[in-house]
Parts: structure tokens; C-alpha cells; sequence
């Protein structure tokens, strides 16, 4: 008995299988068996409120989901909503890296606080901006007043195009960082001696800036569009928090609509289409990076 | 010459960096600090002339209410730490097996485990939140501590199980070799040598998990209620209560992300490496 159990733990098959197996079984249970029942929960109406009525409807949620106004507004909403935010996190993000990539007295300091938007809790984040956008003490009406912008305090959450932007401000401020510090540790990585030669070839700085450094964060870049775009179709308490999806839906993003339809209205059934059918879309970028990182992981 | 206009670009760029990276937190902390007639000025006065702790007292000494009832923000001031303590600890302890085997011994389906790890990672938590609350309702871990970490192990294990894999991989199988052949087994190699030598490893993915886990709005906003709130939740209803004291949510956002931030500035150097770790290769 005990000769089997040296063997099993010293042969690596055996052994891996059996160190490995707590973990996959709690990803199993909590991730991706529920990731399969949220598919078979859509095909069901199940609403809570209404349990008799509960039938198996095949893919009938579906059809209603992509008639529904108010979830392809949504829909809309957040496809907006995560593209402007990557694009403003994907500029600012390698401008700040290009600047904190120089060598100057004091960009430790600046390389140091970078990471704090970062770390902070989303709610935090929420909470802070929605603070920051009050109408009566709010620090954007002070700061826009005093430069002479606006004259009057202005409601800026009741406006809807506003709002969004608003909202896309917050986003912008809370993610860049991690942009930012890829692409930072990307730049440090390209070796001095390649922009030597390019020297000696004669190459300008704006031939060196185009041809290696942008060249060789192009990988970084991409990852981080990815998954900040992944992210950035996640988002809810941002919205949740400072808007509500209001004024008049206009920031009502795809993660709130569910909510409201799954747990407010108690339509299950209809909530987990909503949900299933957006990570459908999600599953684009995703498999897209996971090609990219898992092929950077079994090559080396 | 040249040199000189752009040493005044950088600077002025420096400069514009921080001011957008502080001001908002800055801001935070400033009404935190303030009195409430003080913040109603026009124009407004950004730096106050005089400060108050009155803020902080009132989140932990519950003013009107009946006796004896600890403050709602002790309470989940306290779920808090349990939850984000417990979920990394959880996740160390399956993770730490999990990524040596990945990193160490051949055994079949290891890739595909590690494409799992991967993909589960990218799973929106939404499209997964609701047959976990119907499987958490059925057992009856709605609202508790448990039920909380035990869905937190749907993203911290598989953060985990990266860092970690990827840190293992990287410190050399020599001295492991070493002891195998001098008849020691793999898990006694990997609690002998492997462990010690992570040791910076290891405390910065828990690093990780403990932030990951300490800042979750999302699950702890659905799952929980009462009993288990947690701060995210906490601060989540105070702003969006009308009438509520904004200097009092400054106040509770100022202590709830003094731990996630602070750990992020201590360990800062291994934070940057993680990221990058985590993205460049997954």
C-alpha cells in the first residue's frame, strides 16, 4: 500500500493529475458548468415571478432579444461606449508610456503614482467621479467655472451625450494605467542596440520612432486593446453607479440591462440569453488573445 | 539648445501625467477632509482652509440608532477582510499545487488544463452570474462568507494558477533535479526548495488575488445582502441613496481602497511584472 502510494507520488502522471485536480474541479463547478447551464437556463422562460408559466422555449429568447429595442439600445450603447474608451486609453496609454519611458529626474515618481487608478476599486472609482460630476459642489462645474468654460453650474448628468462621455471619462481614467504599464514594460524591452544601428543605417528619429519602436510594442498594443475592450463590454458599476442608465437610457450598458431583466424583473430564462448571446460576441477578442498568449507560452 | 526645449517638453508632460493621475483621488480625499459649508463656495476653494476627521468618526460610531449595534461600516469593514483573507488563501493553497504540476511534470491534458485556466479567465462574469445565483440559492449560500469565496475562485484560481505557473517555470529545475536524486519526491522538492525560492512569487500573487477579491463589486452586489455585504456593496449603496452625505462616501472610499492601493505602491515592482506576465503571456 504504501509502496503504491510512493509510486503514485513520484511518477509525474499520476501526481500531476492529482495535485492538479482540486483547482480544476472548483473551475468546473464555479465557472464553467455554470457557463454551459447559463446556456440551457436561456432556452427556458423562467421567470420567478411567474413560475407556472415556466416552459422549455428553444431559441425563442433569442428571437425576442433580437427584437427587443431596448437590449439592441444596449447593445449599441456598449459597443460605443467600450470603443471610444479603448481608443483614448490606447492613445493615452502609449503617450504616457513614450514620456515615462524617458530618462529624467523624477520619473520614478511619476512611474510610481501611474499604477494607483489601477489598483483603486471600481465602486471607489464610481463613487469618486460621480462625486467629482454633482452639479451643486461638484469639482468639474468648480474647475470648468473658474477657467471661464461655463458661467453656470451645469446639470451634466441629465444631459445623455454627456452623460456618456462622462461615464467614458471615468473608464478612460481607471484603465489607462494598465495600458500605460504594458506598454512602458514593452519599451524598456526593445534593446538600445537596435536604434544604434538604425543610426549608423542613417534612419531619422521619426524612421527609428515608426519602423522599431512602433513595430515592436504592435504585439503589447494589441493585447491590450483586446482585453481592455473585453473589459470594457464588462463594465456595469460605473454606470450603474453614477447614471443609473439614465437620463433616458442613454448610458444604460448592456451588464445593467441584464441585471434589471434577470434580478428586478426576475426573468431568468431571458436574462441568461441576454447575458449568453453577449459573451457570444465577447468570444471574438477573447479567442483572439488567448491565441496569441497560449502560443506565447508553448513555444517557450 | 534642443536639448533643452525638449528636457521643458518632458517636464511640462511629467507634470500634466500626474496632475490627471492624482487630482481625481486627491480630490476624494480632500472632501473627505472637509466641511460640507466649505465645499459650497463659488468659486471653490480647492485647497480648505481648515480640516475635519468628522467624516471618518461618523462611519464608525453609529449616531442615532439603536444601542449596541455595530455600524454598518464595521460590518462590512469586516466581511470584507474575511472574504478577500479567505478567497486568497483558498486560492494559494489549490493554486500553488496546481501551478507547479503545469510547470513541472508531464502528465496528459496539461495543456489543455492550462488553456482552460486561460479561457475561464476570460469568461464574462456575467454570463455566469446568474446560474451561480440559482446554485448558490439552492444550497443556501446566499449572503454568506463561503458562498462569496467560493465564487471568488471563479477569477482569483485562475489568476492564480497563471502567475504562479509562469513564476515557477521561470527558477531553474536544477537544484530540484538535485534533490530527486538524492530520493526526495516531487512534493517534498516542491515544499523544500521550489516554495522557498518563490517566496517573492508567491506574496505578490497573493498580492494580486487579495486586490482582485478585496475590490469585487459585481458578485458581492448580487450574492449578497445582509449578513455578508461587503465594503464594495456598502459604498455602492450609500451613493446611490439620495440624500446621503457625500463627505461620509469619500470618506468610506478613502479607507476601502487604502489597502489595495497601498499594497499596489509597496509592491509595486512585482505588480508591473505580474501585468505584464499576465498579459504578454496571458
Amino acid at each position: 500500500m504504501k509502496a503504491l502510494l510512493t509510486k503514485v507520488l513520484n511518477t509525474s502522471r499520476y501526481l500531476g493529475l492529482i495535485i492538479t485536480l482540486p483547482s480544476l474541479i472548483a473551475i468546473f463547478g464555479i465557472l464553467l458548468i455554470p457557463f454551459v447551464n447559463s446556456f440551457s437556463l436561456s432556452l427556458y422562460q423562467k421567470d420567478l415571478s411567474r413560475p407556472h408559466l415556466d416552459a422549455f422555449v428553444g431559441i425563442g429568447n433569442y428571437i425576442k432579444l433580437l427584437q427587443d429595442a431596448r437590449y439592441l439600445n444596449s447593445f449599441r450603447i456598449t459597443l460605443t461606449f467600450s470603443l471610444i474608451s479603448v481608443f483614448f486609453e490606447l492613445i493615452l496609454g502609449v503617450g504616457i508610456a513614450l514620456v515615462l519611458h524617458q530618462r529624467y529626474k523624477g520619473v520614478g515618481i511619476a512611474r510610481g503614482l501611474i499604477i494607483l487608478p489601477w489598483a483603486m476599486p471600481s465602486i471607489v472609482n464610481a463613487a469618486m467621479w460621480k462625486w467629482i460630476y454633482n452639479a451643486d459642489y461638484g469639482a468639474l462645474n468648480a474647475f470648468l467655472h473658474q477657467l471661464g468654460i461655463i458661467d453656470q453650474y451645469q446639470i451634466w448628468l441629465a444631459n445623455p451625450k454627456a452623460a456618456l462621455a462622462l461615464i467614458i471619462l471615468a473608464n478612460v481614467w481607471k484603465e489607462t494605467p494598465f495600458t500605460a504599464i504594458l506598454v512602458l514594460a514593452a519599451l524598456q524591452s526593445i534593446p538600445a542596440e537596435l536604434y544604434e544601428a538604425a543610426k549608423v543605417d542613417g534612419a531619422s528619429a521619426w524612421q527609428r520612432f515608426f519602423t522599431i519602436t512602433l513595430r515592436l510594442i504592435l504585439p503589447v498594443v494589441m493585447v491590450a486593446v483586446l482585453l481592455q475592450t473585453i473589459w470594457g463590454f464588462q463594465t456595469f458599476e460605473l454606470a450603474y453607479i453614477i447614471t443609473g442608465g439614465g437620463p433616458f437610457s442613454s448610458t444604460e450598458l448592456i451588464t445593467l440591462r441584464i441585471y434589471a431583466q434577470t434580478f428586478r424583473s426576475l426573468r431568468f430564462g431571458y436574462g441568461a440569453a441576454m447575458a449568453y448571446f453577449t459573451s457570444l460576441v465577447l468570444l471574438i477578442p477573447a479567442v483572439a488573445y488567448i491565441r496569441a498568449a497560449y502560443r506565447a507560452i508553448v513555444e517557450y | 539648445m534642443k536639448k533643452w526645449r525638449f528636457l521643458i517638453l518632458i517636464y511640462f508632460l511629467n507634470a500634466v501625467i500626474i496632475l490627471w493621475t492624482v487630482a481625481p483621488y486627491l480630490w476624494l480625499i480632500i472632501s473627505s477632509l472637509s466641511y460640507k459649508i466649505d465645499l459650497l463656495t463659488v468659486p471653490l476653494q480647492w485647497i480648505p482652509r481648515r480640516l475635519t476627521l468628522e467624516n471618518y468618526i461618523s462611519l464608525f460610531v453609529d449616531r442615532g440608532s439603536t444601542s449596541g449595534n455595530v455600524s454598518l461600516f464595521l460590518a462590512s469593514l469586516r466581511n470584507s477582510v474575511i472574504v478577500a483573507f479567505s478567497s486568497t488563501l483558498l486560492a494559494m493553497s489549490l493554486g500553488t499545487l496546481a501551478a507547479y504540476a503545469l510547470a513541472r511534470l508531464r502528465f496528459p491534458a496539461n495543456n489543455l488544463i492550462l488553456l482552460l485556466m486561460m479561457g475561464g479567465q476570460m469568461l464574462p462574469p456575467i454570463a455566469i452570474v446568474i446560474p451561480l445565483y440559482v446554485l448558490l440559492r439552492s444550497v443556501k449560500l446566499l449572503d454568506t462568507h463561503i458562498g462569496l469565496i467560493l465564487v471568488y475562485q471563479s477569477f482569483i484560481l485562475p489568476l492564480v494558477v497563471w502567475l504562479l505557473r509562469s513564476y515557477f517555470a521561470s527558477i531553474p529545475s536544477e537544484l530540484e533535479d538535485a534533490a530527486r536524486i538524492d530520493g526526495s519526491s516531487y512534493v517534498g522538492a516542491l515544499f523544500r526548495i521550489v516554495l522557498p525560492l518563490s517566496a517573492p512569487g508567491l506574496v505578490s500573487v497573493a498580492v494580486f488575488a487579495f486586490i482582485a477579491s478585496w475590490n469585487e463589486y459585481l458578485y458581492a452586489f448580487i450574492y449578497t445582502n445582509i449578513a455578508a455585504k461587503t465594503l464594495p456593496v456598502l459604498i455602492g449603496e450609500f451613493s446611490t441613496k439620495l440624500g446621503l452625505e457625500y463627505l461620509r462616501i469619500a470618506a468610506a472610499g478613502v479607507l476601502a481602497s487604502l489597502p489595495p492601493v497601498l499594497l499596489a505602491f509597496i509592491f509595486q515592482r512585482y505588480i508591473v511584472q505580474g501585468l505584464t506576465a499576465g498579459a504578454v503571456k496571458g
